[in-house]
């Protein structure tokens, strides 16, 4: 069964069911990336654009593997080579996008709304990779994935997420995605990081990380961008990792099967340490997961049914 | 030309006039008031102005007119004509065209294009030159032109010095001072009102406090200085409180709010809704409620409406690159009505707000329907039911949140030194 809406937006508003089903059907594609020949023809003839009007590594990549593994003919167009330095407007660039028929474009843009403009605009399904500070639902998803692979279920966790929430997109979809799979979630940072109404939304607010991660399940720290030092929002390094770094002390405070995650790319040191970011494999095995949960969502607002792998 | 509106009922608050009688134009002026029937109609034309009210003409003194500089948004003869299907017959325009009017070329110019207009043009001239905040503009030579105050709206005085010397200074000439109260640093990069929706849609926001710190500040400035200031577009209940007390102090200060500050929420961003972005920003409801009352007890003087045009392509795509502003001339007095109809003001207050107060603090010679007054007359129907529908606007540009909005109450005549 396809998902209710030809696109994906954001996190806020799915359902449980439709959270689940992607889950579900991202396990069936894990299995793709194991084998020797890691290609499924479930999206043949199909046509993937990534649309990238912010730089990206690791995303990029996700999806457009994600995309060649299921036999989609995949385009990748960074906008700082394109005619979006010429001025094009993002309704102009993806309007023409859409006229050489293509069926997802996936979009990840520094302002928060981008891919819900497209989306209402376009034939297209329309894929949100990152819009500003808004949403990042395949990062969620995946996260929830990899949680639920390892523990076993995501309902009744205590979820914390530590950083920069203000301007985290991940942690906003992380906490619409955990609390509607009914897991705890707490959110834990310097008030200056922390955005307004945020316990409206569903998580705990916590300003003291040894509080936060006591007996925490999973912790899931965010990238701190050392540029907010010169807007005011913390001193510096120094007692930025002090006070909400992950170190070996303040994980033991976490329950004992705790499970650490980052969303990447880490700054060792900043807000984890070295010596934690090397002994869990958890974050690495994010990025394998982000193929498979990519791979989910795009075959299933193609369409698909689960029996075609 | 003789104009004779009969049968209508007048509301002049300034007189407190508030009953039926026939009004006699002619020469641009209103020469004679009469009981109804009592006037001679020959070699007049005659407006029957049946169950309809006859107003001191409406006043709108923070309008964006765009020209020079801008003529793609909006020019003189398209914004005034904007303003005339509104109601209003004088409109005061902001100085953040290009050039600024910032010296008495501009001002010139701005006159001479208002010559054939719609309504008549007041402009307001720029505090500091440029605008830029950092060297007073000739305030002598722009009053001489003709400008009616002075503001650097679009942005703040942020120069607490600069502010208190602009307000000294205006005294020579007694010369009002309309301040854009924001502190440009607090509010930042952000694009709508800071609260639990800029969270959810991932913008930045603009915390109330940027409009409040300043509102404290210039009304101090104002009580250091004796200076006559007016605080536009004001949208916090902060800024309401603040303003009440100043003005139980006895401190100079009058104030002006928007129709959208009392008629939606940031709630009307949802959506990424770029039509409802406008600085200050849409904010909650208990500013909502805190306007109202402030209207309603006198704290807020005037109903403006920051009429910012913006072309369509402007206000498209990315949320976070549209520029602020909404147009407002043609919606203002039907959204003013709904406060009438609401019982939240009754008609008298509403023209009070909307003419006769902009008027008493412009020291414009209007805003009353006196014998021998200007023939600036605007005869409404409060119960005409109509929708607002934006592709019909006068205005050459169509940013309205209000687009097919139903509202109750229009003006049907707008005369203009005692030209229909």
């Amino acid at each position: 069964m396809a998902l209710s809406s030809k696109d994906l937006l954001g996190i806020k508003g799915m359902a449980s069911e439709e959270i689940r089903q992607i889950l579900d059907t991202a396990a069936t594609f894990k299995d793709v990336s194991e084998r020797d020949i890691k290609k499924v023809p479930t999206l043949r003839g199909k046509t993937v654009i990534n649309l990238f009007y912010e730089a990206s590594t690791r995303t990029r990549t996700s999806f457009e593997l994600a995309g060649k593994r299921l036999s989609a003919d995949v385009i990748n167009i960074s906008t700082s080579t394109s005619s979006v330095v010429k001025g094009e407007t993002l309704l102009d660039t993806a309007r023409n996008i859409e006229a050489m028929k293509c069926d997802i474009i996936i979009v990840r843009h520094s302002c928060s709304g981008a891919p819900e403009y497209l989306s209402t605009r376009l034939k297209s399904s329309v894929i949100n990779a990152g819009d500003g500070f808004h949403e990042h639902p395949t990062q969620a998803l995946l996260d929830m994935f990899t949680i639920r692979e390892m523990l076993g279920r995501l309902e009744g966790l205590t979820v914390v997420i530590v950083g920069d929430i203000a301007h985290s997109r991940v942690a906003r979809s992380n906490v619409y995605g955990l609390t509607a799979m009914g897991a705890k979630v707490r959110v834990c940072g310097p008030p200056t990081m922390l955005p307004p109404g945020i316990d409206r939304i569903g998580a705990e607010v916590h300003y003291d990380t040894d509080e936060a991660v006591e007996g925490a399940d999973v912790i899931m720290m965010l990238r701190l961008q050392l540029e907010r030092q010169a807007a005011g929002l913390f001193p510096g390094v120094r007692e930025y990792a002090r006070l909400y770094g992950l170190n070996q002390v303040r994980v033991a405070r976490a329950a004992k099967h705790v499970m650490v995650m980052h969303p990447g790319p880490m700054n060792r040191g900043v807000e984890i340490s070295s010596e934690v970011a090397d002994s869990t494999p958890v974050i690495l095995e994010q990025v394998t997961n982000g193929v498979a949960v990519r791979m989910a969502v795009m075959f299933l607002l193609s369409g698909g049914s689960k029996t075609e792998t | 030309m003789k104009i004779l509106i009969k049968n209508g009922h007048l509301a002049d608050p300034a007189n407190k006039v508030d009953e039926k009688l026939d009004v006699l134009v002619s020469n641009g002026k209103i020469s004679k008031l009469g009981k109804p029937g009592s006037l001679p109609a020959n070699g007049c034309k005659v407006i029957d102005a049946a169950g309809m009210f006859v107003a001191p003409g409406l006043i709108d003194m923070h309008v964006h007119l765009r020209e020079p500089g801008f003529e793609y948004k909006e020019t003189i003869t398209t914004g005034t004509a904007a303003a005339k299907i509104g109601g209003f017959t004088s409109v005061c325009c902001m100085p953040n065209t290009n050039p600024v009017n910032d010296n008495r070329s501009v001002t010139e110019f701005i006159l001479a294009q208002a010559r054939n207009a719609s309504t008549q043009v007041f402009p307001i001239g720029a505090i500091t030159k440029a605008s830029r905040g950092e060297e007073l503009a000739e305030m002598g030579e722009l009053h001489a032109a003709g400008c009616v105050a002075i503001s650097d709206d679009g942005q703040p005085v942020m120069n607490a010095s600069m502010m208190r010397r602009a307000m000294e200074y205006s005294k020579i000439f007694d010369m009002l001072i309309i301040s854009h109260c924001e502190d440009s640093i607090l509010s930042g990069k952000g694009v709508m009102n800071e609260g639990i929706v800029s969270t959810e849609l991932g913008l930045r926001g603009i915390p109330r406090a940027a409009e409040d710190v300043m509102t404290a500040r210039d009304i101090s400035l104002a009580e250091l200085t004796g200076a006559r200031l007016h605080i536009a577009h004001v949208s916090t209940a902060g800024s309401v409180r603040m303003i009440r007390d100043a003005k139980s102090r006895g401190v100079k200060v009058t104030a002006e709010t928007c129709p959208h500050y009392f008629s939606l929420t940031e709630e009307a961003v949802r959506g990424y809704n770029t039509l409802a972005k406008m600085n200050p920003p849409l904010r909650t409801v208990d500013d909502v409620a805190a306007v109202k009352q402030g209207l309603k007890d006198g704290t807020l003087d005037v109903i403006a409406t920051d009429h910012a045009p913006h072309a369509m392509d402007e206000k498209s795509g990315e949320f976070d690159y549209a520029p602020f502003g909404i147009v407002g001339l043609e919606t203002a007095l039907g959204l003013t009505l709904k406060l009438v109809h609401e019982d939240v003001l009754s008609l008298t207050e509403a023209i009070r707000k909307l003419s006769v107060n902009p008027a008493l603090i412009l020291k414009l010679d209007k805003g009353t329907l006196s014998a021998g007054a200007d023939a600036d007359i605007t005869i409404i129907d409060l119960n005409e039911d109509w929708t607002v529908a934006a592709s019909q606007f006068k205005s050459k540009s169509k940013n309205t949140p209000f687009d097919g909005w139903k509202l109750r109450g229009k003006a049907v005549h707008t005369i203009v030194g005692g030209k229909i």
